[in-house]
């Protein structure tokens, strides 16, 4: 066996195919760690920004602290309209969960609520009793918090009254030196038509996707062997019986059951595991007719006679004198059967049937909002085109692994 | 037809086996009778096509008669639980034809034998006693045990394979041996050999022998009892020295002159195992 592995590795096309997708998996894995933001977090007003190095406009503002000017009046004015009550309310729940006594506590004066929300949050505490979406939601109230605070004194102009009142001067010749400033943001992929970064988005979504695959895979390669053994091995009126529904199910195009189905569960259910199971229970066809071919030029070998006159039961027999044999064939379902549903998923979401989430990206959805935004038409390729490269690469280095396993399963092969 | 003093062993009256696919029929077994004897080696013989390993195949009930009944020691032989086949498969084992496909390659050889013994119910002796009846069936076909342990059936050659066959059978001493062509695929040397350890197993364990050949000449060497095969039919049959010495059909008189030297006995005294 481990001479067996060395000798794949040994083999070119296995060790690209395998490398790609190390790297997409490393990827998933690796860069929610140095980019830790919500893959769906939108971070700029506007939309397709192209690739390249952002700053934002308040921060290198803020790299030249002489220009500003803090109006104290006109500051706590613009803090406490900005902070709704809602969110005051909420702030003063989370005080109250830490164990400050309510007295303390005054929604009403905004500087004084902030700094006692400054001094008492505390992002890594868990608060008793308190579930893990509400302490994200903290999480994302308090972020806000701070964007409104590091903003203090930036302002240059205010409007008071309808007037415009000049506070500072920003000259052409001030420059800001890009390492002081606090965010800055490398969009190696620009944004989409959200605003959101395309590569965190992307990472993502290849993950979600591939789980998807997975999913998809696993379903249809299960219902697909097991009709398939059973159908060519057993015979009779059970093959009848699974010929006649794969048949049924060859005739119409899977692609409108998919459809069909989805378009009946309602949105709010369609997430990416239940459209990941709807593929699974919709392309089990192919592999069933495939397994059941194999099956019957198996069934007749002499080493199954052989095994039959040892005594060995049908469910033995299937297991040792059958499977082993169609096992390369099957993994190789398997693995076009991921990619397949892969694309199935983008197929249906870019008919905007896919799965409905305002969580997690799926390779489809990008494509799918791509589309909606006319990313093509307007030219803005890296809302598409990584998407595509990326489908294309899981689904190319599948196919690798794929031809060069037939050395694992077949040991007359092997040196 | 049968000398009526023997235990009848194996028999088939009007035997048929048509192989329909859409429209096409094919007519592999053509009602056909017969009549072995217990602890007679009987030879089949017939050229390519002729029905031979379809007659074969049915009798070990490893597929469908078409029409016609075959008798077990006088009773119709019923196969139609999976419970009764085992009970069958425990009197009767065949060698096949070609032994590059008789081996599932996926199993090892040890597995292989350790299988007849689990069959002949020897599941709970001791590991050191299984392993000492594996060796005492290597030996019989000359084959070393040792040699053999964690290989695969395909890192064998042809003659090895059929050997170990033979071994398969020898541990599970069955009441009727099936061998189908087990010469065909193997050169002429080895056959011998292979020919020779058959016989030798037929003696030791006091087994029926139906011989399945193409070769007039080997059925004439081996065999009390000879069938002859064509196309589906038994055009032939009797004891080997009426049969082969004085044919009576046209078809077993060209089947006879195929085969060049068929009046001088084989030597296998000259033969060497080691292949
Ligand atoms: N599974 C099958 N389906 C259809 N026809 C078959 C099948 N097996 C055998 N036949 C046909 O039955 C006839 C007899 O075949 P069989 O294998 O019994 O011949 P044979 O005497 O064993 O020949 P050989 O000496 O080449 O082994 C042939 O015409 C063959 O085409
Ligand atoms: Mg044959």
């Amino acid at each position: 066996m481990r001479n067996t592995l060395k000798s794949i590795f040994k083999d070119g096309k296995f060790r690209l195919g395998f490398g790609i997708l190390v790297f997409l998996l490393l990827m998933i894995f690796l860069y929610p760690l140095f980019v830790p933001n919500p893959p769906l977090e939108i971070i700029g007003r506007g939309t397709f920004f192209p690739p390249g190095v952002y700053v934002s406009n308040l921060d290198s503002v803020s790299g030249a602290p002489i220009y500003s000017l803090t109006l104290a009046d006109a500051e706590a004015k613009r803090l406490a309209s900005k902070l709704s009550l809602e969110d005051r309310a909420e702030m003063k729940t989370y005080l109250l969960a830490v164990g400050v006594p309510e007295e303390q506590i005054n929604i009403e004066d905004t500087a004084a609520l902030l700094a006692l929300w400054a001094e008492k949050y505390d992002p890594k505490l868990n608060v008793k009793g308190m579930i893990f979406a509400k302490l994200q939601y903290y999480r994302r109230l308090n972020d806000k918090l701070v964007s409104l605070l590091d903003s203090e004194g930036l302002i240059l102009a205010r409007e008071t009254d309808g007037v415009l009142e000049k506070t500072g001067q920003v000259l052409p010749l001030d420059y800001v030196n890009i390492g002081e400033v606090s965010s800055v943001r490398v969009l190696p992929l620009g944004t989409d038509n959200f605003g959101r970064d395309v590569l965190t988005e992307l990472v993502k979504a290849t993950g979600v996707s591939l789980q998807i695959g997975l999913i998809a895979g696993s379903i249809a390669t299960a219902i697909g062997l097991v009709l398939g053994l059973i159908s060519g091995y057993v015979g009779g009126w059970l093959d009848d019986l699974i010929m006649f529904f794969t048949n049924l199910l060859i005739v119409i195009p899977s692609l409108i059951i998919l459809i069909l189905i989805s378009y009946s569960i309602s949105q709010s259910e369609r997430g990416p595991t239940t459209i990941a199971i709807v593929i699974g229970l919709t392309s089990w066809v192919w592999t069933t007719k495939a397994v059941r071919a194999q099956v019957i030029s198996l069934r007749n070998r002499d080493h199954v006679n052989l095994s039959k006159l040892s005594g060995h039961s049908t469910a033995s027999i299937i297991l040792r004198d059958i499977l082993p044999y169609i096992a390369s064939y099957v993994v190789m379902a398997f693995i076009l059967q991921i990619s397949s549903a892969i694309l199935a998923e983008a197929s249906l979401s870019i008919l905007g049937l896919g799965p409905k989430t305002t969580l997690v990206p799926t390779l489809g959805l990008m494509m799918n909002w791509a589309m909606i935004y006319q990313a093509h038409i307007l030219g803005k390729w890296w809302a598409y085109f990584p998407v595509i490269v990326v489908i294309a690469l899981i689904t190319f280095s599948m196919n690798l692994i794929n031809t060069s396993l037939d050395q694992i399963f077949n040991p007359a092969l092997r040196e | 037809m049968a000398d009526e003093t023997c235990e009848t062993c194996l028999s088939g009256t009007n035997l048929t086996k048509i192989y329909a696919f859409g429209k096409s029929r094919t007519v592999a077994v053509d009602n056909i009778n017969f009549c072995f004897n217990a602890g007679q080696v009987i030879s089949i013989v017939g050229e390519s096509g002729s029905g031979k390993t379809t007659l074969a195949k049915m009798l070990l009930g490893l597929t469908n008669v078409t029409s016609g009944q075959i008798y077990f020691r006088g009773k119709p032989l019923d196969i139609s639980t999976s419970k009764k086949r085992k009970e069958y498969w425990k009197s009767i084992q065949a060698i096949f034809q070609d032994p590059y496909s008789s081996y599932n390659i996926f199993t090892k050889i040890d597995d292989v034998l350790l299988d007849c013994i689990h069959l002949r119910g020897g599941r709970k002796v001791p590991k050191e006693e299984k392993i000492a009846m594996m060796e005492e069936a290597c030996r019989f076909v000359n084959l070393k045990f040792a040699e053999l342990t964690n290989k695969y059936p395909f890192e064998l050659s042809g003659g090895q394979m059929q050997r170990l066959m033979i071994a398969r059978v020898f541990l599970l001493k069955p009441k009727i041996l099936l061998a189908d062509e087990p010469t065909s695929m193997i050169d002429a040397c080895s056959r011998a050999s292979i020919l020779e350890m058959l016989l030798k197993l037929r003696d030791e364990i006091n087994m029926t022998l139906i011989f399945i050949t193409h070769d007039i000449g080997l059925a004439y060497f081996i065999s009390d009892e000879v069938y002859i095969m064509e196309h589906g039919k038994i055009v032939e049959s009797g004891s080997a020295d009426e049969v082969i010495l004085n044919p009576k059909e046209a078809y077993t008189k060209r089947l006879i002159n195929d085969v060049p030297k068929i009046y001088e006995p084989w030597d296998l005294s000259t033969v060497d195992y080691h292949l």
